[in-house]
């Protein structure tokens, strides 16, 4: 065995060298290549007061937004795993759909429904929500929730039930069983979500810039910048300096915070230690329940599925005109849509195979603390770095450092950038996985003679499957929606949302003079979700039922 | 009095029936145990009992009440898991605490009963430790505890010694029946090992594939075995196939397969029916001077020491083997090779009809 060792070892460095190499390093050292620049923002105490203003913002939308999320999405994660339904597990599914709609649409979607005239609005006369901090947390809290309700499904599916029956034995009502041992005990989990929806939230660019109006936080900031440099408004300087002092501090501070987080999360006790047993029991029982289920479902169906799904209305009726015929026969616009669609979905399945591959020793390496207790913490640190950075920001530093290897194809260039976008979630929801099973049942295994790489197959693979699988989830739907980061890397290439924020664009400004209509873009995103709802319920349905312990 | 009682209870996994219209009694303090192979049904039982699964039909009463549609912490039962399932995120103290906390007890009355039943566990200078520092046998007295503190009356045990090792499992076993009737509880203890059932418990069921074979007192069961699955799995006997040839009364006149007619007493069989005959290895004589009847001759194939006894494997001249079993200090023993003339009273002997299908498709699990 002890020859085997170097073999193993070697593996885990290489998972980190192409961490170093291809993820963390490239956006930082984009960004510390123009770190002069910062200068330029420091001489502007305006510009510098804006900036950070724009960062409070972020920092306040993204804490009360993945509060938010994870109060509403664990209760949807608690009946899609409790619930006795055979129509859960397409709720489950449904539950992605924020996740496909590519960001840009997502905002329009948005917009639409909370702000035009032809949504929710028209009930209320006049636009309901206009443009501002309130419909950018509305928007977060949209396109965050599936992450919450992804990551604490397969925290319960995962949890040893046991616990909680004891705990039901001992008199606790459900409510309080839930509180006092469910939830402590997944606290991980509930952490993981938290910060992953809180690092989307931080990082967001393209939608939040559609429905930001004159509302500024980090990404909106930099999108403001860029469109202020692009029409010579401030110079190169001043938008390299604004970028990278914005970035930086987004990076530093969000880090601190995650660090933290991590230090204290293992100490935290949840806040909540006492029971009220007489009270807690009257919102336990079937009444109670139903109420909590159908409060749940309403936000869910309110807030995140229509919202989302609003842009692809006009869809329907594209159906009965020119516009489906045309998309079909692929003429005109839609050339380039279907060829787009193509790009994405290569892209997306591309980079969720390598994304597995270069992400599983790593979530390994940090799960089973193969380099020490200490590196595992930094490096599930440093992991996080790609989610915060604000995705225009990881697109626009990645272009200041490859473009000095100009040889590079765009298509591989992608590949790069939504690798590097992607990359925290497939180890976050496999390590968490990881953490959860007993480290027993890999020895177990071993000793009954199992070879490591046995283990892995026969073990820990079927354990963690539903794990693994919304980690793969998570990376395909987010490529095959970024939009922030494709934009500032390709000038050519052509992905689906970068043809649908094209489209939106067009549609906005009136003054371009195309051929494109709302039902165009409707047709557009209602395709694109289609197909996506298709594949991840054909994933869903592959894997079924067994990876559910 | 928490008397457990279940009525026609049935509960099916799919297309599993894991219990099967099955009917219970289960009086006040008693100590009573579920005892069968795995997979018989014994954990459905007792989940369907605590109310961790709900019955496809059936009635379950604890106390007198109905409880069908009662959740697990108003039937004021204490569960033992397997596994424990000792909160990994508390202490010992914090465990035992919890039930009094969530059930709203005096806090003040409710520490005293934490200390008390710590006290009972001998494990009270071990209050600030988590789970994860104690060994099986402290999880398995703390989650005793733990149930305790919260006031069961009921006590369910899911093999609650099944993680611990030999001598640890045959010490606590007795503590736990000694407790038991301490705190006059009724206890419902599951396993399937025979010797921990027989030797704790005032009666015992015998479950086979989600039904119940046979209920009674560790000796009845013993001596009485109604069936050949409680013969074969309470104890140890030997089976001979033979067919009646004659029947007087209660005396039945059997011809065994090698050709031996034995006398044996039973019910039920008519002539030239197919029977079996159960016999126990302790139950064989040895030294018989006197020409006696059910006489059998055979050759000792293997002898194994155990210690208290001598084990003999022995071949019938019908070529089936036997088991025999003898006193080692106070007898001589027999050679392997060496032949032997077993006899055995008739009383001692069971016999049954056998089974529609086969001997071993009876036995098997
Ligand atoms: N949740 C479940 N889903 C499907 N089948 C189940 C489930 N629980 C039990 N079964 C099946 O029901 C039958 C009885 O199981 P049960 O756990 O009650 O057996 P047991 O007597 O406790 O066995 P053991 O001694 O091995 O613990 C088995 O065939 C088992 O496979
Ligand atoms: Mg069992």
């Amino acid at each position: 065995m002890s020859a085997k060792k170097p073999i193993k070892y070697a593996m885990y460095l290489a998972a980190v060298a192409v961490f170093f190499a291809l993820i963390l390093l490239p956006p930082i050292i984009g960004i510390f290549t123009k770190l002069s620049a910062i200068q330029e923002v420091l001489d502007q105490p305006a510009l510098m007061q804006r900036a950070l203003n724009a960062v409070v913002n972020s920092f306040a939308i993204a804490l009360l937004v993945s509060a938010l999320d994870v109060a509403a999405g664990v209760p949807l994660a608690w009946l899609i795993t409790r619930g006795k339904s055979k129509w859960l597990n397409v709720l489950d599914t449904f539950a992605d759909i924020p996740f496909i709609v590519p960001t840009a649409a997502l905002g329009y979607s948005l917009l639409l429904f909370w702000n035009g005239p032809g949504g929710l609005s028209a009930l209320f006369g006049g636009s309901l929500i206009s443009t501002g901090w309130l419909l950018v947390a509305l928007l977060h809290f949209t396109f965050s929730y599936p992450i919450v309700v992804r990551v604490f499904v397969g925290a319960l599916l995962d949890y040893k039930r046991e616990y909680e029956q004891a705990s039901r034995t001992l008199g606790a009502a459900p409510l309080i069983a839930a509180r006092t041992v469910t939830f402590p005990i997944l606290k991980p989990a509930l952490i993981a979500a938290f910060i992953l929806s809180f690092a989307r939230s931080l990082s967001e660019t393209g939608a939040t810039f559609i429905v930001a109006g004159l509302f500024e936080n980090g990404p909106v900031f930099l999108q403001n910048m860029k469109n202020a440099y692009s029409s010579g408004l401030v110079s190169q300087a001043t938008y390299e300096g604004a970028t990278v002092f914005a970035s930086l501090i987004l990076i530093v501070t969000s880090l601190s915070i995650f660090a933290l987080i991590r230090i204290l999360g293992s100490r935290l006790r949840l806040p909540f230690n006492r029971v009220w047993p007489t009270m807690e029991r009257k919102f336990s029982y079937s009444k109670a329940t139903a109420a909590r289920n159908t409060v749940t479902l309403l936000v869910f169906l309110v807030i995140v599925l229509l919202p989302s799904l609003f842009v692809a209305l006009p869809a329907f009726q594209a159906l009965f005109t020119d516009t489906f015929s045309a998309a079909i026969s692929s003429s005109g616009v839609w050339v380039n849509y279907w060829q787009s669609l193509f790009i994405s979905y290569l892209l997306g399945a591309i980079v969720t195979l390598i994304g597995f591959v270069v992400g599983l020793p790593m979530a390994i390496l940090i799960a089973r603390k193969k380099f020490g207790g200490a590196i595992s913490t930094i490096l599930d640190l440093l992991i996080n770095v790609p989610l915060i950075v604000p995705s225009i920001a990881l697109g626009v530093s990645l272009k200041f450092f490859w473009q000095n290897f100009a040889f590079i194809p765009e298509f591989i260039l992608l590949i790069f950038a939504h690798l590097a976008i992607t990359y925290p979630y497939i180890v976050r929801s496999i390590s968490a996985a990881f953490e959860r099973i007993s480290i027993d049942i890999e020895d177990a295994a071993r000793t009954l003679g199992a070879k490591p790489f046995a283990v892995f197959r026969t073990i820990m693979l079927p354990l963690t499957k539903y794990s693994i699988l919304s980690g793969a989830i998570m990376v395909f739907t987010r490529s095959v929606s970024e939009t922030g980061a494709t934009l500032a890397v390709v000038t050519n290439l052509q992905t689906a949302p970068v043809v649908i924020v094209n489209w939106v664009r067009a549609l906005q400004n009136p003054a371009l003079n195309t051929n494109i209509t709302p039902s165009v873009v409707g047709l557009g995103c209602g395709i694109l979700i289609v197909f996506s709802f298709l594949i991840l319920l054909l994933l869903r349905l592959v894997t079924k039922g067994k990876g559910r312990y | 009095m928490p008397e457990v009682r279940v009525v026609n209870l049935t509960k099916k996994f799919g297309n599993i029936v894991a219990l099967d219209n099955v009917n219970l009694v289960i009086h006040d303090k008693e100590y009573f145990s579920l005892l069968g192979p795995s997979g018989c049904g014994k954990t459905t039982l007792l989940r369907l009992i605590a109310g961790l699964i709900e019955p496809d039909s059936g009635e379950i009463y604890i106390g007198g009440r109905r409880v069908d549609n009662v959740p697990p912490e108003d039937r004021e039962i204490g569960f033992v898991f397997q596994t424990f399932a000792l909160f990994p995120h508390m202490t010992v103290w914090e465990n035992v605490n919890y039930g009094p906390r969530v059930k709203n007890f005096d806090l003040k009355a409710a520490g005293t009963i934490g200390h008390e039943v710590l006290e009972l566990v001998k494990l009270h200078e071990r209050l600030n430790a988590y789970p994860n520092e104690l060994s099986g046998g402290m999880m398995q007295r703390i989650a005793v505890a733990r149930a305790l503190a919260a006031g069961a009356k009921t006590l369910l045990l899911d093999e609650p010694l099944g993680q611990l090792d030999a001598k640890v499992r045959n010490e606590i076993r007795y503590e736990m029946r000694r407790m038991a009737k301490d705190l006059n509880l009724t206890a419902i203890h599951v396993t399937h090992d025979q010797a921990e059932a027989m030797s704790i418990s005032d009666r015992i069921a015998v479950m086979k594939k989600g039904k119940i074979v046979q209920v009674g007192t560790p000796q009845e069961l013993y001596m009485k075995p109604n069936s050949l699955f409680v013969a074969y799995f309470i104890g140890e006997s030997n089976f001979l196939e033979g067919s009646v040839m004659e029947v007087k009364d209660r005396e039945l006149l059997i011809e065994l397969r090698g050709g031996d007619k034995v006398k044996v007493l039973g019910e039920g069989l008519k002539k030239g029916e197919r029977a079996v005959v159960a016999v126990r290895p302790e139950v064989f004589m040895t030294r018989q001077k006197t020409q006696s009847e059910n006489v059998l001759k055979g050759v000792v194939e293997k002898i194994s020491f155990e210690g208290t006894f001598v084990r003999y494997e022995i071949k019938l001249k019908s070529d089936d083997s036997l088991i025999v079993i003898r006193p080692s200090l106070t007898e001589n023993w027999f050679d392997v090779g060496a032949s032997i003339t077993l006899s055995f009273e008739p009383e001692k002997a069971h016999v049954f009809p056998y089974p529609e299908t086969s001997l071993a498709e009876e036995l098997s699990v």
